[in-house]
């Protein structure tokens, strides 16, 4: 899934600083799997802003609207008679949620209240770990199933650098060295002899540095199937 | 027994302390509230095994987000006690009238309860 943290309270309120009447934007998808902007996220966040604001002596009125996901055209449609009614709409998606809904309604300012981080899991109760890149060219399968582009600080694919150890990166003792786990993983698989191939330089094509991408199904595009 | 809590606790039951949520107690301060507590069972005697743990962690989130607004964390507490111990539930709300009292009326204005 798609991970995000939430803005602190301060900067969302700085930014709608001057506005009264704001919409503030949950979503059904990542987000409320990351327990960042799903339904309870906004409710906290709504009240949060209310208090922050009577505190203050100033005036507010929240409302608040989860929608299924704000990466899909048809539920964005689903606020379109009441979105023009509000000085500013905060959305708590990823950062794809707040381009959809401004591509939508061309006449409202659309906030980000998350910093969009990673596309990853969650490896236990309140702690996600980056996974993947997202580099269009998927190789996994040469590393023993781990992820040296999204997890080696270096995005090395030929092994460790010399920056690895104990099983750390050199970056940050807290950050394992996903080279060292691919090792010791082959080893353990008795497949050492996988890794010493070497491997034509990755293009970078397909990830990023393309520009930006574009998927077409073209037997969607024509219709349903 | 015949035992006194003072008047301005206004009690809001449930069933388990861990039915109560995060927004319940941002909801209360909201609506003016001088401030709230949780009084669950006693750690470790939650009849639905660990009710009233969570309800601890999110009094603990709750003080952190009134920190983050500048209000006193104090305003929001969590309390354990047994339901034979009627003594203790008239010394906590005391305690607790108490606490709000030297921190004075909530800072959040225009509210819709007195
Ligand atoms: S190889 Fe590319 S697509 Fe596959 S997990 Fe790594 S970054 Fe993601
Ligand atoms: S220590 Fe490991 S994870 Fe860190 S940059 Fe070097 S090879 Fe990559």
């Amino acid at each position: 899934m798609i991970v995000a943290d939430r803005k602190s309270l301060d900067e969302i309120l700085a930014m709608v600083e001057g506005d009264k009447k704001i919409l503030l934007v949950g979503c059904k998808g990542c987000v409320t799997v990351c327990n960042t902007g799903g339904l309870k996220e906004v409710e906290i966040l709504a009240s949060s802003m209310k208090i922050a604001r009577k505190k203050a002596g100033k005036e507010i009125d929240i409302d608040t609207h989860v929608l299924e996901r704000q990466c899909d055209r048809e539920y964005v449609e689903q606020i379109s008679e009441t979105v023009n009614d509000y000085d500013a709409v905060i959305s708590m998606a990823c950062g794809v949620g707040p381009q959809f809904l401004s591509e939508a309604y061309k006449e409202q300012k659309f906030y980000p209240a998350v910093n969009t981080t990673f596309f990853g899991g969650a490896t236990e109760h309140g702690v996600w770990e980056e996974r993947c890149a997202g580099c269009g060219t998927c190789g996994i399968h040469n590393f023993g199933g781990l992820c040296p582009i999204a997890r080696c600080a270096k995005s090395l694919l030929h092994g460790p650098c010399g920056g690895s150890s104990n099983g750390n990166c050199e970056i940050n003792k807290d950050t394992e060295c996903i080279w060292d786990s691919i090792v010791r993983k082959k080893m353990e698989q008795g497949q050492l002899e996988d890794l010493l191939g070497v491997k034509g330089a990755k293009s970078w094509k397909t990830a990023r540095d393309g520009g930006p991408r574009r998927s077409i199904r073209e037997e969607l595009v024509q219709g349903n199937i | 027994m015949r035992l006194t809590y003072p008047a301005e606790v206004k009690i809001i039951q449930v069933p388990c302390t861990g039915r109560v949520d995060i927004i319940h107690l941002l909801n209360a301060m909201e609506d003016g509230a001088d401030g709230v507590y949780v009084a669950g069972c006693l750690e470790g005697e939650c009849h639905y095994i660990e009710g009233n743990l969570k309800a601890k962690r999110k009094v603990k989130y709750v003080k952190k987000i009134l920190e983050e607004l500048g209000i006193e964390s104090e305003r929001v507490e969590m309390y354990n006690l047994s339901s034979a111990q009627g003594a203790r539930f008239a010394e906590i709300a005391n305690e607790m009238v108490d606490q709000i009292r030297q921190l004075g009326p909530t800072p959040i204005k225009n509210s819709n309860a007195a």
